[in-house]
């Protein structure tokens, strides 16, 4: 699946939620059910400092594609990054460099990724285009 | 039922902000200690500036100029009288408690040699941290830490066997804005002077809740920021004590801070107006003057009896929830709880309640040493101020509990 099929299929998802309290229990449930990253890339390198929860991002190609895997020591930014990841990882660099975020908006989370929201959030989003332009480079 | 000393919903009216609604609840603010909500009368006030006298002030022959100067030295009259310093010239208006902060601290670094001591608490905010740091580096003095204990209290035998004839100033806030911890001041200021140190009390957290006699107190410097006692932001006063702040060298050069100017020489304008250089926050200064008539007509006393009933009923009422806890003292405080929920992120649980329309913060508090010696990643804050209700508290423990559900 393209990253904007991806993306259309978790917007889909979350239209079935009638208010906000639903949308967090199924991103908390999100950021509960998925084994994230490896301990072993738990280290300060790979901490985005966000003012609040902290937040770590791994990546490594396999094939031509970006395997990201991320963790949180919040849940509901643990949430956040199951989201992302699933939109994002597993794709060719290109791709996650030419693509937007606007499905956040659309599942109604706009308020987390604003640049002064303190969870990192916006921080992880330019991280993962940061690996995406630093692996594409390697390709070429 | 709460036995209440002040008419709270007659209170409310006074604050337009209290009836919006947040995520389509009614807002319930208990970030107070981050800054305050702002009465229909100071409001009132800076529109009537700006609609009628705005103009610069001390240089102006004019009619607006005049007013507007005689509006802004009255507003200095009133801070001088609510902290009771004996003179208005040792009130100087800043931007806030981190202007003066700093202004202190680098007006002393002429009277620092390599090897002498400033003390700093446990207990501070990072703006008070900082400052003494860098002047630490640029004079070769040490810095020496007040420690704290368990219960969020300043370990006071430590600090006495601290003081020496080296200490040459200690600063402390008189109320910890990440615990709301209240310092015993009066006998930091003390034994300090018996050492022959200079001592700045950080004021910021105590000042919207408990008024500082800074005569009484026989403080060398205090500090605050209006926007915390239901003034703007962007204001605050030093006050020092005359003879220091005479010793001190200007901070800033400009305008309004000189007597003469040729380019050989300047001569510097006496207090207050050496540590006022430029076109000063004169809006800012009269509405903090306007605040401090808000509270005095409420009166202070009530306002500590008040929060203090707030503060008792939720601390109860929160430690009912199972898993829950406060740090620091649970006694001598001002009306701030700062909780956390084991196995949750404070991060989350702030993140629901401001979906209830219920502001607290969470975080570090620009306190990192403090979550350090508890070793946690900071806490969820609510901090009262005497426009807050028990059915707020209500609201407050029912978001607290649905989080805690939601995220467990």
């Amino acid at each position: 699946m393209t990253i904007k099929e991806i993306q259309e299929e978790i917007v889909d998802e979350f239209s079935m939620f009638e208010d906000w309290m639903q949308r967090y229990e199924y991103m908390i449930e999100l950021g509960k059910s998925l084994p994230m990253i490896k301990e072993q890339y738990k280290t300060e390198d790979n901490i985005i400092k966000g003012c609040q929860s902290k937040v770590w991002v791994h990546a490594e190609l396999e094939d031509d594609k970006l395997i990201f895997t991320a963790d949180s020591d919040a849940i509901i930014t643990k949430g956040i990054i199951a989201i992302l990841v699933r939109a994002f990882s597993n794709q060719r660099p290109k791709d996650i460099i030419d693509a937007d975020t606007d499905f956040i908006d659309e599942i109604g989370l706009k308020e987390h990724l604003s640049p002064t929201r303190a969870n990192g959030l916006v921080s992880m989003i330019k991280q993962l285009k940061l690996y995406a332009v630093a692996y594409q480079t390697q390709l070429n | 039922m709460i036995h209440t000393v002040l008419d709270i919903l007659s209170i409310r009216k006074d604050f337009p902000i209290l009836n919006r609604k947040v995520n389509g609840y009614p807002l319930v603010y208990l970030d107070n200690a981050a800054t305050s909500q702002t009465p229909q009368k100071v409001i009132d006030t800076i529109v009537d500036y700006y609609s009628r006298y705005n103009a610069n002030i001390h240089r102006g022959v004019h009619t607006l100029s005049q007013e507007a100067t005689d509006v802004y030295e009255q507003a200095r009259q009133k801070v001088r009288k609510h902290f009771n310093a004996a003179k208005s010239h040792e009130i100087i208006f800043t931007s806030g408690t981190t202007h003066g902060i700093n202004l202190v601290a680098n007006g002393f670094a002429p009277f620092l040699n390599k090897g002498d001591e400033i003390m700093v608490s446990a207990l501070e905010h990072h703006s008070n941290i900082v400052p003494w740091q860098m002047l630490c580096e640029r004079t070769g003095a040490v810095l020496k830490v007040i420690p704290m204990g368990l219960e969020g209290k300043l370990i006071m035998e430590e600090y006495h066997k601290l003081l020496s004839p080296r200490t040459k100033l200690v600063f402390c806030n008189h109320v910890s804005n990440a615990l709301g911890t209240i310092n015993p001041i009066e006998e930091i200021i003390a034994a300090a002077h018996k050492v022959g140190a200079a001592v700045l009390i950080d004021g910021a957290q105590a000042a919207p809740h408990l008024k500082a006699d800074v005569q009484k107190l026989d403080v060398d410097f205090y500090v605050v920021s209006a926007h915390k006692m239901c003034g703007p932001t962007g204001v605050g006063m030093l006050y020092g004590k005359e003879e220091w702040l005479n010793k001190l060298p200007p901070y800033q050069g400009g305008g309004e801070m000189i007597a003469e100017v040729t380019f050989e020489k300047t001569t510097y304008a006496d207090l207050p107006h050496k540590f006022e250089a430029g076109t000063p926050n004169i809006c800012g200064g009269i509405a903090f003057g306007a605040a401090l008539d808000y509270m005095n007509g409420i009166g202070f006393d009530a306002i500590a009896q008040y929060e203090h009933e707030l503060l008792e009923y939720a601390t109860k009422e929160l430690l009912a929830i199972d898993g829950l806890k406060i740090y620091g003292d649970l006694k001598e405080k001002t009306a701030v709880i700062s909780f956390n929920i084991e196995g949750l992120h404070p991060y989350d649980i702030g993140s629901i309640l401001d979906k209830l329309g219920v502001a607290v913060r969470t975080g570090h508090h620009c306190a990192q040493p403090i979550m350090d010696f508890y070793k946690i990643p900071g806490t969820v804050r609510v901090s009262f101020s005497f426009y807050n209700t028990k059915e707020e508290v209500d609201i407050l423990v029912a978001g607290v509990q649905k989080a805690k559900a939601m995220l467990s």
